[in-house]
């Protein structure tokens, strides 16, 4: 079947599964998906496998092992095009919260196979190993954003992805600022936008799943967080989450962590 | 004697990865493996420093599939270590939501990822050529799933509105009263679900588990009662540690967990079934009976009728609570950290999900404890295999492979869950 339509494989490092879940849930989509391209690899939702070369690869999960190290470098050579999704993929997700601190602290057991179970000190993203095509961004991914890409590199055009941040969409959905008005700690000034501001919309501060924008202004924000009373070592915890090793917010909450020794 | 090995070397349609290897010699099954070699995460050490308030949104990460599970349990564990009790609409939204993530990931699972087993099939995808109306209905019925959690609590994966107390805004009359008429659709199609998987073959294949689920005296167990068990298991969730035990299996990056006195047991649709038939509504039990289901199960491959049978109670619960809906005075009520230990335990779609944790007095978290439902089930998944391949045995290799995946399916494994938690050796480079 299926012989001459594109061919798409989608491959998981560390993470939770949900960025690749999304496509599953766009659910008045997904036949329409099916038709157009031959899914070649996708374990999570069809037993069949099909070798490379893909047309278009979908990545989820940061690195974190050496097999994954190579692995990738391996997936990238059987890719036309690469894109990385999710958090994870694109700046090591939640799992770079190893990245600063001593990994003997989870070091405790040692396994009968070691193959298997070695894990690096860092979490990083795919585009720290190899080059890729395009980084959607968002823990998870907006679904919506993630057909755009799909299409697009089908097509061979650039995705349509915004590239402001949260509070633009806020504006756009006529949301009252919950910062200036109701004094909450957001981060939706320095977060890319993409969710739609789901957040304010549900009567509290963003919090940065959908890491930083590309011209994130960070001092001003940790100054005004500070303004608000809001506590340093909760300034850096709103920093270090899902995005905590993309360059912004990792310098910012140094820098928070720095003023406050 | 003859050798024979059935490899599966990358599950699939499982959430996460994992590997089986089972071998034969002559007649006898020597070794059944369920390798788990999804990279190790360390949540459980994540989670020391941070702030309470902070578990629902970090744990929720453990797992893109039951995100709400985790959410649920780890807001149960903190309000009972604060000693705050979530009560009245607040608890209502709460099961309304945990609704939509059951009726989700069953569908998810029936349709998508077991379905395709039983009509052979390699996915749901293959399975539309020749069944594209069962496949569209079932997406519509999942939408109505995703759409209760989006609605209520902002998107479907990794909703952003709960919090410890309750949450941070609480829906409208008129953005809940939106959900209804798909709902009311859904009620048809669930029925026709229960009906339709009943009508399925399925392999002449009973054990005599233990089964293990929470039990309400009052409802179908979603977020709070007890643990009981099918041989005399009775206990609160905080003497959980006191039953049950983690153990380090070589070959795999999961821990398993048993009962401490009788070993291994089983958790998810068919325990909480089993277990709590009598708290079904009528209607439902009936159906249950009518299609020959019975008030106990022992075939796991029948699981998938009984995803089928709450999906349709989820539904219905789900329309019985988004009717009586009055907003709350307050989306959430005051929580004050103190020092203290609490416990969350909550049935995830694929059964029992238990949190522990340790706070300091100022709220911050001292130790995590996560306990996820496949990591309970891995034992008896392998037992199950290596049953089947001995009772199966004279099958050829391609279909006992075919049918050990769907043994291993019958569980709806969530491997990514079920290595969260590891601690492991660090390879320094
Ligand atoms: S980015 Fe978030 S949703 Fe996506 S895989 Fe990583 S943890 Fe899951
Ligand atoms: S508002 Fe911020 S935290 Fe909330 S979903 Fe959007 S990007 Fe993520």
């Amino acid at each position: 079947m299926a012989n001459n339509r594109p061919k798409l494989a989608v491959f998981k490092f560390a993470s939770c599964d949900g960025c690749q879940l999304s496509l599953l849930d766009c659910e008045d989509e997904l036949l329409a998906v099916a038709g157009k391209v031959h899914i070649a690899h996708f374990p999570e939702a069809s037993r069949e496998s099909v070798r490379g070369p893909y047309d278009v690869t979908l990545v989820e999960g940061s690195i974190t092992t050496p097999d994954d190290v190579e692995r990738i470098q391996k997936i990238r050579r059987r890719s036309k095009m690469l894109v990385t999704i999710g958090a994870c993929a694109t700046s090591g997700g939640i799992q770079a919260l190893r990245n600063f601190r001593d990994v003997k602290e989870f070091t405790s057991i040692v396994y009968a196979h070691p193959e298997y179970i070695r894990t690096l000190e860092t979490s990083t993203a795919i585009a720290d190993h190899i080059p890729v095509d395009f980084e959607l961004r968002g823990c998870p991914v907006n679904k919506y954003q993630l057909i755009e890409v799909l299409n697009a590199m089908l097509w061979g055009r650039k995705p349509q992805i915004e590239s402001g941040s949260v509070c633009v969409e806020c504006k756009r959905r006529g949301t009252v600022c919950v910062m200036v008005a109701q004094g909450m700690a957001c981060l939706g000034p320095v977060t890319h936008a993409g969710c739609g501001a789901i957040c304010p919309a549900y009567n509290r501060g963003c919090y940065g799943c959908f890491g930083p924008q590309e011209t994130a202004n960070m001092d001003p924000l940790s100054e005004k967080l500070a303004g608000l009373g809001v506590l340093a070592t909760n300034i850096a915890r709103l920093y270090s989450t899902f995005n905590a090793g993309a360059e912004p917010f990792e310098k910012a909450r140094r820098q928070v962590e720095a003023t406050n020794n | 004697m003859k050798r024979r090995t059935i490899k599966v070397d990358e599950l699939t349609r499982v959430e996460g990865e994992g590997a089986m290897h089972i071998e034969m010699r002559g007649d006898e099954v020597t070794d059944v493996k369920l390798t788990i070699y999804e990279p190790p995460r360390f949540f459980e050490g994540f989670m020391q420093g941070r702030d309470y308030s902070e578990a629902p949104d970090i744990t929720a990460r453990i797992c893109g599939i039951c995100p709400v599970a985790y959410q649920m349990s780890s807001v149960y564990a903190m309000e009972d270590a604060f000693g705050v009790e979530v009560d009245g609409v607040l608890r209502e939204l709460r099961r309304l939501l945990y609704c939509g993530e059951w009726i989700e990931s069953h569908v998810l699972h029936v349709y998508l990822l077991h379905l395709p087993d039983f009509l052979g099939f390699e996915s749901a995808i293959h399975m539309a050529k020749d069944h594209g109306e069962t496949v569209a209905k079932a997406l519509r019925l999942k939408k109505a799933g995703n759409a209760i959690v989006s609605t209520l609590a902002g998107r479907e994966i990794h909703p952003i509105n709960v919090k410890v107390g309750g949450f941070y805004r609480a829906p409208t009359k008129q953005e809940l009263g939106g959900l209804l008429e798909e709902l009311e659709w859904s009620l048809g199609m669930a029925e026709e679900m229960v009906r339709f998987t009943a009508g399925l073959s399925f392999p002449d294949f009973e054990k005599d588990y233990e089964f293990v689920a929470l039990r309400h005296p009052e409802e179908y167990p979603c977020c709070e009662g007890k643990l009981v068990s099918n041989r005399g298991l009775d206990i609160p969730i905080s003497e959980f540690r006191e039953h049950f035990v983690e153990i380090h299996e070589p070959h795999s990056t999961a821990l398993h967990c048993k009962l401490k006195e009788r070993g291994m047991y089983f958790v998810g649709p068919l325990a909480r079934y089993n277990l709590n038939f009598d708290k079904l509504p009528e209607n439902i039990q009936e159906l249950a009976l009518e299609i020959g289901l019975g008030k106990t199960c022992r075939n796991p491959f029948k699981g998938i009728i009984i995803r089928s049978v709450e999906t349709l109670y989820a539904v219905q619960e789900a329309l019985r609570i988004i009717k009586s809906y009055e907003p709350p005075a307050v989306a959430s009520v005051p929580v004050e950290p103190r020092e203290s230990v609490g416990h969350g335990c909550t049935e995830a779609p694929r059964g029992i999900l238990y949190h522990r944790y340790e706070l300091a007095e100022d709220g911050s978290i001292r130790h995590a404890q996560i306990v996820p439902p496949t990591a309970q089930n891995l034992p008896t998944i392998e037992d199950d295999l290596r049953q089947y391949v001995t009772q199966f045995m004279a099958l050829p290799d391609s279909e006992l492979k075919w049918q050990c995946e769907q043994a291993v399916r019958n569980y709806d494994p969530c491997i990514s869950c079920s290595t969260h938690f590891l601690k492991l050796t660090i390879d320094r480079k």
